[in-house]
């Protein structure tokens, strides 16, 4: 039955997720790279007599409240706002991978800690807790991706642990302690792999998460201090003009969600691609 | 013709909707309180026939021609709402899974309850009545607390008893049982076969068994439908087609009924390798609200030796501790008393004999499913554990590997196929050839092949048996399947209850059984004689003394 739905999946959804994801990702990455080398007027410049100008020959974007090239601050800010998500996802990610793989494999003691002080992480609303954080650290784009990346860890760690502890007792891992093969080489190489699935997904909607979640702290005035473009900024300062300057708030609104799908769609491909089982299309 | 059959299958295909054939052109008749059986290998289709008849397909297969005539109805041409009235009520259906067939969130009372109110108006009280009354002919101790009960108090028989009492207790008229006890070891197998066939004869109900083992269909049904990948390619009685099979496929299923070999020649005088002195092990109870359950000595107190190069066969039922004390051997599960000695050295013993017996000792597990990592190609899983072998180059292990692939029947183009591209008799192949590329001393095979069908089960058991001779490891085979024991071993363990009540040589345990609990499992197997000709008579084989096992307790 499989070898029928294969050449289904592959022709009616693989492929355009590839193609539409990567269309979308590459022109976020191509507007971040632009905006490191050129941008048509400088972010920060101030065009006193073209406030709020609508999308034209001279601004193709328009201009924000104080006269700023959207266009500009756009490319600016895709460098930002990818920098941060990309940094902030791969942390968080990274340290929950390591801690829920040791936790849930080991168990004992090690577990009890680990999970305890997890618990009571994941008990505050992660932008809460990134509040808290930054409130101490001052707002920045350092202490943006350190407080979202430890308000985003308890999650992966929760997930990866419940993966892990199902893997754990499943045979290929105790024929691997049987071959004699060591605790750190079976984890790498028979229950890491296995984790890939959830992970991915796990880190596709992370990216999501963490693009919002900087627009809502910049919103509280704790995101990347004000000048400086980022996404999430824009919008939060769109708000008061939301009816007489719209491309303000829908510009940067579609920036982020172009982001997202093109993430997620090629979130699922990668998913796909990195199953043996998925193969062989 | 006098009168129509109960149920008539008529020229029955079902197909997925891009056209692939999964059952074609199959027929068959029932008679109104008849027992047949429907016998066949994975892929056969003879579960989605029988699911079929219900109308119970899972939802891309369709039935394209044919008819099910049931009591003169078309159930494949009834509506959905009118084909509900038939489910439960007329046609019962009894599921291969044990553990998974009942709700474990409802208590047995409920969902025992719930198919007579739907499908008939009863007080709360009779429908009480009738179902103690029905847990008592099934033989539940306390009927009453039964019904308050959930399933997980209640092990795979008990749960599977449950189901056919709720089944029954509508008292249809064709009960549908898809490989009722496949899940369940040997004596509870008949315990719970003899109950379902007593029902349905008191009831009148007619029986539609589904099975990959022919033997035990063989000895309940009186006919038997023999299908393959697809098709019904002989229907006869069942003792016909024991004696003189017509088709070559049942030719080959009766061939591959296990027959015992030639005894080998004594091991007697041959070194200990493996002496496993007094060994327990003991899981601490679960602990509850208020208070730990008692611990289960799942070992208790075993001693058994294994020469160099035996077969040495651990035969038990289920929840006798067979499978505990095979991972005690591997080190998987650590004794909480007695010794393992590995040629003369503690195993459990931190140190270098502790290393040399665990890379000397290998396992290969019941499930190919679980035991293969999904993500590692074949060549990567067998290449593992020459990681551990010192002077091996690369070219060195790639050619060990292709080798021992060579020795396990798999050729090379096996070397980069992933496990889910191999069929379970492959995976199996697999998993032997990483336990035996390092030639080990000793392998431990958990139940190796009850997760296969019955002619690849042959061909792994003649696989273990050929390697042994050849490569002269010796094995610890674990099973409850009676049959493959005596195909495979020298000697003969049985255990029960976590200890060892019985220990002989292969023959001498087969023909004269000195113990009731090893009496009891040889007359629990459906034995089939070889006659002359080539076909098979049935045989019981020692009369089950009833009043001797129940004293032994």
């Amino acid at each position: 039955m499989s070898t029928l739905s294969r050449p289904l999946r592959s022709r009616l959804s693989v492929r355009p997720n590839l193609l539409v994801g990567g269309l979308f990702l590459g022109m976020v990455l191509v507007a971040a790279l632009v905006g490191l080398v050129w941008t048509p007027y400088d972010p920060l410049a101030i065009h006193l007599r073209a406030r709020l100008a609508p999308p034209s020959g001279d601004f193709w974007l328009g201009t924000d409240e104080f006269g700023r090239d959207v266009l500009s601050r756009l490319l600016v800010g895709a460098g930002s706002s990818v920098w941060i998500s990309v940094t902030t996802v791969l942390c968080a990610v990274g340290a929950g991978t390591l801690i829920g793989l040791t936790a849930g494999f080991f168990r004992g003691w090690l577990d009890r800690i680990a999970m305890t002080c997890n618990d009571a992480l994941l008990a505050f609303p992660g932008i809460l807790l990134a509040l808290g954080l930054l409130a101490v650290l001052g707002p920045g784009r350092d202490g943006i991706i350190l407080a979202l990346g430890l308000a985003y860890t308890p999650l992966v760690v929760r997930v990866v642990r419940s993966t892990v502890l199902s893997l754990r007792e499943r045979e290929f891992v105790e024929a691997s302690a049987v071959i004699g093969n060591g605790a750190a080489y079976t984890v790498f190489r028979h229950v890491l792999p296995n984790c890939l699935a959830p992970l991915t997904i796990m880190a596709t909607a992370m990216f999501g998460w963490v693009l919002l979640s900087e627009s809502a702290l910049s919103f509280l005035g704790l995101g990347v201090p004000p000048p400086a473009p980022t996404w999430g900024n824009m919008l939060a300062a769109s708000r008061p003009h939301l009816l007489t300057a719209p491309w303000l708030g829908i510009l940067p609104g579609l920036c982020i969600s172009f982001a997202l799908l093109g993430i997620n769609l090629l979130g699922d491909v990668l998913r796909d691609r990195l199953d043996p089982r998925m193969q062989g299309l | 013709m006098s009168r129509a059959p109960l149920l008539s299958v008529e020229g029955v295909s079902l197909a997925l909707p891009s056209g692939l054939g999964l059952v074609e052109d199959a027929s068959f008749r029932l008679e109104a309180g008849e027992v047949a059986g429907i016998v066949g290998e994975s892929g056969s289709g003879k579960t989605l026939l029988a699911r079929g008849i219900l109308g119970l397909l899972p939802p891309p297969v369709r039935a394209t021609t044919g008819r099910i005539l049931f009591d003169g109805a078309d159930l494949l041409a009834l509506p959905a709402r009118s084909l509900r009235r038939y489910r439960g009520r007329r046609i019962g259906m009894v599921f291969q899974e044990p553990m998974t067939s009942l709700n474990p969130a409802i208590s047995i009372g409920e969902q025992m309850a719930e198919g007579l109110r739907l499908h008939e108006r009863l007080s709360g009280g009779e429908i009480r009545r009738r179902m103690v009354a029905m847990l008592e002919r099934i033989r539940i101790p306390d009927p009453e607390a039964c019904l308050s009960a959930y399933p997980h108090e209640f092990s795979g028989g008990m749960r599977q008893r449950i189901m056919l009492a709720s089944v029954m207790l509508l008292r249809p008229a064709l009960l549908i049982a898809d490989e009722p006890t496949t899940a369940l070891d040997c004596l509870v197998q008949r315990e719970v076969l003899d109950l379902m066939l007593e029902l349905t004869r008191s009831e009148g109900t007619a029986v539609l068994m589904i099975s990959h083992d022919l033997a035990m269909v063989a000895s309940r049904a009186s006919r038997v439908v023999v299908m393959q990948q697809g098709r019904v390619v002989e229907q006869d009685s069942s003792e016909r087609i024991l004696l003189r099979p017509s088709h070559p496929y049942t030719r080959s299923l009766l061939a591959a009924l296990p027959r015992r070999q030639p005894a080998r020649p004594e091991t007697e005088g041959r070194p200990t390798l493996l002496d496993i002195r007094d060994l327990s092990v003991v899981f601490p109870g679960r602990r509850g609200l208020l208070r730990r359950r008692a611990p289960k000595w799942a070992v208790d107190g075993v001693s058994l030796s294994i020469r160099e190069g035996e077969i040495l066969a651990l035969v038990g039922g289920s929840g006798s501790g067979k499978t505990t004390l095979g991972r005690a051997v591997v080190r998987l599960v650590r004794p909480s008393g007695g010794q393992l000695l590995f040629r003369g050295a503690d195993v459990f013993a931190d140190g270098i004999d502790a290393r040399r017996h665990a890379l000397a000792c290998q396992i290969v597990f019941q499930d190919p499913f679980a035991s293969l990592d999904p993500r590692m190609r074949v060549d990567a899983v067998v290449a593992e554990p020459l990681r551990h072998e010192a002077g091996l180059d690369r070219a060195a292990r790639r050619r060990r590997v292709a080798e021992t692939l060579d020795e396990v029947g798999l050729g090379r183009d096996f070397l980069d196929r992933y496990p889910h591209q191999l069929s379970g008799g492959q995976r199996q192949r697999v998993a032997i050839a990483r336990a035996i590329v390092r030639r080990p001393a000793l392998l431990v095979a958990d139940e190796p092949v009850s997760a296969l069908d019955m002619t690849v089960q042959r061909q792994i058991l003649g696989l273990l048996r050929s390697l042994q001779d050849r490569l002269g490891f010796a094995c610890l085979f674990i099973s409850h399947d009676l049959a493959a024991v005596e195909q495979v071993a020298d000697r003969v363990a049985v255990m029960q209850d976590g200890r060892i009540v019985e220990t002989a040589p292969r023959d001498a345990l087969f023909d004269a059984p000195r113990h009731p609990y090893t009496r009891a499992l040889l007359s629990a197997m459906p034995a089939l004689e070889p006659q002359p000709d080539g076909g098979f008579r049935l045989r019981r084989r020692i009369a089950p003394e009833p009043e001797r096992l129940r004293s032994h307790g």
